[in-house]
């Protein structure tokens, strides 16, 4: 889900955050605060898909620790992202077993079928496009995640079938 | 017939993860009965040394011997962490331990707790095992409704207490400085050791940190006996280990075998050898910091040394098979192009050299080495292996420089015949339609960017100028028409 940070949705999404924080421990020990930071920004990108200035703001703020340092940790971990992702975000594993078994093909094709590379989003925000590491489903390689649901032994063809059903379903939704 | 011997995975697909009673049938939680009502801290300790267990997250370190640093540093806070940020890229033992025996993670790091004096733990699970996460806490809570865990653990002195702590993608991670870095909420990078965790770790304290498979070995060792584990496996390397086989093998999965099994037992009894009738080239383990071990030393039996004799090392247990249709040079280039990426970027040989490293090997598969290519490679990689501050750039050339070692003459097709036999290296081969077509037009149809000229009934012919080498047309042409032969650099 993928939340534009102003308006409505978003005054929502920063309650929801400060209700997390809330929860958890925050007191005076800099020491302790600080071990939270990750498992907030990943509440975070949970509810706003990503994690834009006004985010990381909130978190400092919150936690008591210099923005500059929370923009270094978000830009240290390949998880957390600056900019949005699309509606439908398409991984395709790269790990060791995935590769031996042709995951550049996959790769290959869904960057020719999207007109997306490797870590782009489409301009109409529909779809991104990213490599991952191994998620630990080495056994059903090559494997390809859309959004959460993970498909294995992914042929090219097969890419391009799933691709089609999923465009199917975005079409449903605009009528 | 070898068999499978599981200690690590005696319960993983036998019992409801998410039933304590279910681990409790199966002598749950009896480890840590015994080790509080009947052992002292240091019994505990003798006993996990005088097994001989050793870190299965890839360095082989004895657990007995870093348990017995830290239970002597003093200490009034000290700390347990389990690392299960497994990012060997084709390994998933710790995610398959979790995700099916949480439990026996909770009773063995309770017990190492007890051992140094610690009343505190953590579990570092990757980001991308949201299933893992979930199970393990679930599995807290109910450890702790039943007074398996917190304040004063079944009627005892002793307290302790566990929570889960995220990554969020980084490989470094796993090297433990930077996993208690990123524990503290810092950036994942590195520190010198010494000081050893053991002595100071997190939050400044004396910490101990194993990997997931070591702790799930600590209840039976306690439960069965230091002499029970010592006659599996061998001398220097008692138990067993579990690999994740994967790549091209037909059996792919968890196994688990006493060490000093064979690779060929391993690949051929359990795995059940190649598919598609094709031949075996060689097994990668050890992920980025390991090697690739070629079919002739397939008769060696597996453990911690062995392995480091012939350029590779354990790991954590990823065992990929590659089969004749797999570059050697594009493997290695691909484990460097992940090093490449994953390089946290703190210290430059690792920073830089290993990207000029990618640099030359890039070279040598897109056909523009030379015969100092080979010479510019070594003397690198040794550099890089030199002077890199953490294991990801000490270890980082070694995919290079076993491949180096053990397939030269397939570097030397790449750089002198400009050929490479597998087919994988894009720039050292072409498609061509040969006499034999018979124009029926399906190829250029569908070729992607539309570089088939020819008329209908009439010979057709690739301009190799604008080809991508997908190879479309080769799987669609019903006629055998088009060929994969070497050679296609002159379009480069
Ligand atoms: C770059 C790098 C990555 C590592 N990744 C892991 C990992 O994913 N899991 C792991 O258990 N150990 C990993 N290690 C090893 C840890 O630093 C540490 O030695 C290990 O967790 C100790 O536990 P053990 O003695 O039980 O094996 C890694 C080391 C390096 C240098
Ligand atoms: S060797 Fe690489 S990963 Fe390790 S500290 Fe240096 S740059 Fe970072
Ligand atoms: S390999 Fe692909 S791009 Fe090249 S001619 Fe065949 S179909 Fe066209
Ligand atoms: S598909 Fe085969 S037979 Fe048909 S035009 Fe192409 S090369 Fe010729
Ligand atoms: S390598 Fe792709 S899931 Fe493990």
């Amino acid at each position: 889900m993928t939340t534009k940070c102003s308006g409505a949705v978003a005054k929502k999404g920063f309650k929801e955050l400060s209700t997390y924080i809330s929860t958890l421990n925050i007191g005076d020990d800099a020491q302790k605060n600080r071990a939270y930071l990750i498992q907030v920004l990943h509440k975070a990108q949970e509810i706003f898909g990503y994690l834009p200035e006004e985010v990381q703001k909130v978190v400092a703020k919150k936690l008591n620790i210099h923005l500059a340092e929370v923009y270094g940790v978000v830009s240290f971990y390949s998880f957390f992202n600056l900019e949005p992702k699309g509606k439908y975000r398409i991984s395709v594993c790269t790990g060791t077993a995935c590769y031996v078994k042709g995951a550049m093909g996959i790769l290959d094709v869904l960057t020719e079928e999207l007109g997306i590379k490797d870590g782009e989003t489409s301009a109409d925000g529909k779809w991104s496009l990213d490599s991952l590491r191994c998620i630990g489903a080495c056994g059903l390689a090559p494997v390809m995640l859309i959004n959460d649901k993970t498909y294995g032994n992914v042929t090219p063809d097969q890419t391009r079938e799933i691709l089609a059903k999923v465009e199917q379903e975005l079409g449903e939704e605009n009528v | 017939m070898i068999e499978q011997y599981r200690i690590v995975l005696r319960n993983c697909g036998v019992i409801d993860p998410d039933s304590l009673d279910d681990y409790i049938k199966q002598y749950g939680y009896q480890a840590l009965g015994k080790t509080l009502a009947e052992m002292t801290p240091a019994d505990v300790v003798a006993e996990i040394e005088g097994a001989g267990l050793r870190g299965r997250g890839g360095g082989g370190f004895p657990t007995g011997f870093k348990w017995k640093i830290a239970a002597q540093q003093k200490s009034d806070t000290k700390f347990v962490v389990c690392n299960a940020d497994e990012g060997d890229p084709g390994a998933f033992m710790d995610r398959s331990v979790i995700e099916g025996d949480p439990h026996s993670i909770i009773e063995a790091m309770a017990i190492a707790g007890y051992a140094i004096g610690a009343s505190m733990g953590y579990v570092y699970v990757r980001a991308e095992y949201p299933l893992a996460i979930e199970r393990l806490n679930r599995a807290i809570d109910k450890a702790k409704e039943k007074g398996l865990l917190g304040d004063n653990i079944l009627g005892s002195d002793f307290s302790f207490d566990l929570e889960i702590k995220f990554g969020a993608g980084a490989f470094v991670c796993g090297e433990e400085t930077s996993l208690i870095h990123s524990i503290e909420g810092y950036r994942g990078e590195p520190t010198t050791k010494p000081p050893f965790p053991a002595v100071e770790g997190l939050f400044g304290k004396p910490t101990i940190v194993n990997n997931v498979e070591t702790f799930a070995n600590v209840p039976a060792i306690i439960l069965k006996g230091k002499d029970w584990f010592r006659s599996i496996g061998t001398e220097s390397s008692p138990g067993t280990k579990v690999f994740a086989l994967a790549g091209k093998i037909n059996n792919t999965g968890l196994i688990e075998v006493p060490m000093g099994t064979t690779i060929n037992q391993i690949i051929f009894e359990i795995g059940g050898g190649i598919p598609n009738g094709k031949k075996a080239k060689a097994i990668q383990t050890g992920g980025p910091s390991g090697g690739c071990i070629p079919v002739k030393y397939f008769d060696t039996a597996i453990d911690y040394e062995s392995l480091k004799a012939l350029e590779s090392m354990m790991g954590s247990g990823g065992m990929i098979v590659l089969d004749e249709d797999t570059c050697i040079v594009d493997t290695a280039k691909f484990y460097l192009d992940f090093t490449v990426d994953e390089s946290c970027g703190k210290c430059t040989p690792c920073r830089i050299g290993n990207k000029r490293l990618l640099e030359l090997l890039e070279k040598v598969t897109n056909g523009t080495a030379d015969e100092n290519t080979l010479n510019d490679i070594q003397s690198l990689s040794q550099v890089i292996k030199d002077t890199s501050l953490c294991g990801l750039g000490q270890t980082s050339p070694n995919p290079v420089l076993s491949t180096l070692k053990f397939f030269p003459e397939e570097y030397k097709e790449h750089i002198v015949d400009k050929k490479c036999s597998a087919f994988v290296c894009k720039e050292l081969y072409q498609y061509v339609i040969n006499d034999s077509c018979v124009g029926c037009t399906l190829c250029s149809k569908k070729c992607p960017v539309s570089c088939i000229e020819g008329e209908v009934k009439g010979v057709h012919i690739i301009v190799q100028d604008d080809c991508i080498k997908c190879g479309k047309c080769y799987e669609v042409c019903k006629f055998n028409s088009v060929d994969l032969v070497p050679g296609g650099l002159s379009n480069v």
